[in-house]
This record gives structure tokens, sequence and C-alpha cells, in this order.
């Protein structure tokens, strides 16, 4: 093996572990800032009793769950009902490899704030969250409940559908960007600070809003999780899960969740480009040159993560014949009409 | 390190492509093919035909096999008794699977030019790779099968929009 390859091997494994920790850390914290948000926005503390301000709680739930007894019934499809949470949680973590954290860094020849730039990035992202489906379908099929079969119906279902509409609302950013690596829509994205970002310079604000709902299907969140409706389904697809298969679940969630925020940011909000890119010059030390769009970066994550804690206590869930119309029958047809428009306008442009 | 890839993820593939004859619970053979579209899906990129690695990902494993897996799971599906089927399939099935595979062999062998080629565990030579370029000869030399194939397409989606139509 030559030196290089070995110095790539080796960054890249450092790679892979740091932002291994960094996400399930940032998984744990947002599971904590979610309770603590909606407490607030229901007039009440949160938790607050476990270290300085709470802050310790997600180690005390991880504890938690970690020592439970991990329960499995007697009726199981056994092996798809240990596959499952591995597939749910694998997908949603590798799914964040493509995702470029930073500026373009390179030590020793190798990108530091991305783990793989792939030319396809976006489609990757794409594929391996329509993988992702299979933990939840497989979940509520082998647990043999009804309320688990119940809830991975409609889930699956409503993955499938919504699937349609997030991937068209992407095709007029990729149009503007001529290319579907990540990078290089980021990269198209920068010149006059916050105004040329897709959302507002590149007129996608109406993909951004299919995005985003279709995000919230895709994730099962509020006011889309009809498959863990509690009143209706007892927990859906997780119902028969304990101990660290139903954590594995969880985390796979809010995972998601971080996912879609980190392709929701790089897609129409500049990535890691700050928002004064263009009018300010970047100053002070390479060092902290290359630190401070990953600093915007985690702001503009956190922002988005704030949103779908805010919808979540804010808006009741959706009937399901009223999120199937809304899909199909709305998100899709929009979608349609702004691939449309986006190419005419880039057309006629040139 | 691309002839690892071949050899594991080709191996995957024959293993898959077994294990979903011998399943006789639907799910599992599903799943055995979902496993040997994915094995595909990296031979695929390990050639260096990305877009359609992605799309073979997206479309068959992320689509097409979640809608089958969907419907397995709606019907309850059990278990399949093993018959030691007809004969019709013994004298008719195993020459025609013969003849297929001797048929796709002799073209992919004698259009290996234009199609692309590549040694064992090595890139595709010649072939298009780039999703600029795909799409291009899909929307000039290939533009009215490329049409005609949306065509038939909406006309099954229309067909099963008729046939799934509740009586007024």
């Amino acid at each position: 093996m030559s030196h290089d390859f070995q110095i790539f091997l080796l960054l890249t494994v450092v790679k892979i572990a740091v932002v291994l920790v960094i996400t399930l850390t940032a998984v744990a914290y947002t599971v904590l800032l979610e309770r603590k948000v909606i407490g607030r926005m229901q007039n009440r503390w949160g938790p607050s009793r476990t270290g300085p301000f709470g802050l310790l709680q997600p180690l005390a739930d991880g504890i938690k769950l970690f020592l439970k007894e991990d329960l499995m019934p007697l009726a199981v499809a056994r092996p798809l009902y240990i596959l499952a949470p591995m597939i749910a949680l694998g997908c949603a973590l590798v799914s964040i490899s493509v995702v470029p954290f930073g500026a373009l860094t390179r030590v020793h020849g190798v990108d530091i704030f991305q783990i793989a730039d792939v030319n396809i990035g976006l489609l990757v992202i794409l594929g391996i969250t329509s993988i992702g489906v299979y933990g939840i379908a497989l979940s509520g099929w082998s647990s043999n409940n009804k309320y688990s079969l119940l809830g991975s119906l409609r889930a699956s279902a409503q993955v499938i559908s919504y699937e349609l509409a997030l991937g068209l609302s992407l095709v007029g950013v990729v149009i503007r960007a001529g290319s579907l690596n990540l990078r290089i829509i980021v990269d198209s994205q920068v010149g006059n600070g916050f105004l040329s970002w897709n959302f507002f310079g590149g007129f996608q604000f109406i993909a951004f809003f299919i995005y985003l709902m279709a995000a919230y299907a895709e994730t099962n969140r509020a006011p889309f999780d009809l498959p863990e409706a509690e009143t209706e389904l007892v927990a859906g697809y997780h119902t028969e899960y304990s101990s660290m298969k139903f954590a594995m679940f969880f985390m796979a969630e809010y995972a998601n969740m971080i996912t879609v925020s980190c392709v929701a940011t790089l897609l129409f909000f500049g990535g890691a480009s700050s928002p004064f890119a263009g009018w300010i010059h970047p100053f002070g030390p390479p060092a902290l040159q290359a630190i401070v769009p990953v600093f915007w970066f985690v702001a503009k994550i956190l922002a988005f993560l704030f949103l779908y804690i805010w919808v979540r206590s804010t808006l009741p869930r959706f009937r399901y014949d009223q999120l199937m119309s809304f899909g199909w029958k709305f998100l899709l047809p929009l979608a349609i009409a702004n691939i449309i428009v986006t190419s005419f306008v880039f057309a006629l442009r040139g | 390190m691309q002839l690892a890839l071949f050899l594991i993820f080709g191996a995957l593939a024959v293993a898959g492509a077994l294990n979903l004859l011998f399943q006789r619970h639907p799910i599992n053979s599903a799943l055995s093919l979902v496993v040997v579209m994915m094995s595909l899906a990296v031979l695929y990129w390990s050639l260096g035909a990305e877009f359609l690695a992605a799309a073979q990902v997206i479309v068959y494993s992320g689509a097409i096999m979640v809608l089958f897996v969907f419907v397995i799971m709606l019907l309850n599906a059990g278990e399949e008794e093993r018959t030691s089927g007809s004969r019709a399939a013994y004298n008719v099935g195993i020459p025609g699977a013969v003849a297929i595979f001797c048929v796709l062999a002799f073209v992919f062998l004698s259009e290996g030019s234009a199609l692309g080629t590549a040694n064992v565990g090595g890139r595709l030579a010649n072939g298009l790779d780039n999703i600029a370029e795909v799409s291009s000869v899909l929307f000039t030399k290939l533009l009215l099968p490329f049409e005609v194939t949306s065509i038939l397409i909406l006309v099954a989606i229309v067909g099963a929009v008729v046939l799934a139509r509740k009586e007024q």
C-alpha cells in the first residue's frame, strides 16, 4: 500500500468515527431539545432534574434503555424482527456520509468536512432513504401484531406516496446547479449572500415548501405521524419492541430528521456558506476560516430542527384520507408545475 | 479493490437469487430479490455507471420491491406448498430459459464495442457513465424508444386506475 493511500484510509476512518459520534450525540440532544421546547410551548418545564437544566437527561435515558430487559414475543418472525431496527438505523446513519459540513478544506489531499464526495450525492441520499422503508415495513410485519402491521402498512404507503413529491421538488434545484453533486449544488448558491440561496435567488421557495412537507411525511413526524398514532395504534410499528431495539427505531427517527434538515440546508439555504458570503470577505487565520462555515451549517440545521419541534407542538394530526389526497392531489401536481416553470425559465435564459 | 467488490457482490447476487428460489415464504423471497438488486447496483457502480446504480436502488429496491413487500404484507400471504411442477414447465421452461440466456449472451458479446466492455474487476471502457452523457443520448439518439416507453407506462397507469375504479 502506498503512503498516500494509508493517509487516505486513516483520515477516512477518523472522519467516519467523528461524524458518527457527533450524529449520535446530536440525536440524543435533539430528543432533549424536543422535550424542552415542547415543554415550554405547553407552559411547563420539560426535563429539568438530571444535571444542570436537565442536560444529562439523554445520558440517563440511554442508560435506562440499555439496561431494560429485551423482550421478544414468541410468535415473531425472528430474523426479520431483529433485522428491521438495524435496517432503519443503518440507513438513517449512512445517508449523512455524503453531506458536506463545511467549505472544501483539504488536509493531505483529503477533504475533512465530507466523508465521501460522490458525483450523485443527492441520489445517494434519496436511494438510502428509500431503502429505510424496509425497516418500518418489516418491523410491523414480523411483530405478528395487528397494531404493528397497520402502523407499518400506513408508514409504507405514506413514504412511497410522499417520496414522489419529495424527489420532484428537488429537480428545480438540480436544474439550477446542473449537477447532482452536493458540493456543486452548494457552490451554485454562493455570490450575493443569502440572496443567491435557492430559496430566495433561485425562486425555489415553492419547491422548498413541497420538500419540507414531503420530508415531514417521510420521517413520520407530526402532523404526518399516522404510523404511530397513539390513540389508534398503541405505538404503531414498534409496539412490540423494547430496550435497545426500540431505541434503534427512536434514534433512526431523529437521525432522519437531522438528514432531512441537512438536505434542506444544502439544497435551499446555501449549505455551509454564510448569509453574507460575497459581501464580507472571510477574515482571520485559515483555521478560523475553515471552522466558521461549519458553524453556519450547524446553525441552519438547528433552525430546521426547531421548526420540526415547533410544527409538532402546533399542528394536529392529519386524517388518513387527508394525508393521501394532500400528497397525491396537491403536492405532486404542484411539484410538477414547479419543474415545468423552472425549466422554462432556465431554457429562456439559455 | 474493484476485483474484491466484484467478487463479493457478484457472489452475493447469485446467493440472493438462489435464496429467492429456495425460500418458501414470499416475503423472504422478496427480500432476497432486494439483496440481488442492491448487489447489482454495487456492481454497476464499480463499473463506473453511477447513475444506473442510483436508479437501480431508487426505482427497483426503493419503489418496486417496497410495493411487492407491501402487497405481500397486505394480503398476508402464507407459505407456499412445494409441488413437483407441471410437465409443460419442465419441457418448455428449461429450454426456454437456456435459449433466452444464449440470445442475451450472444447480443452482449457481439455488440460489445457499442455497449462498452470491461475486464473482470475493471471499469467500463467506452461506455457512458456521466449523467450528462446518458441524458443527451437518451434525448437525442434514443428519443423515440424513450417516449414510447413513457406512453406505455402511462397506458399501464390508466389501465390500473380503470380496473381499480369503483362502479358508480
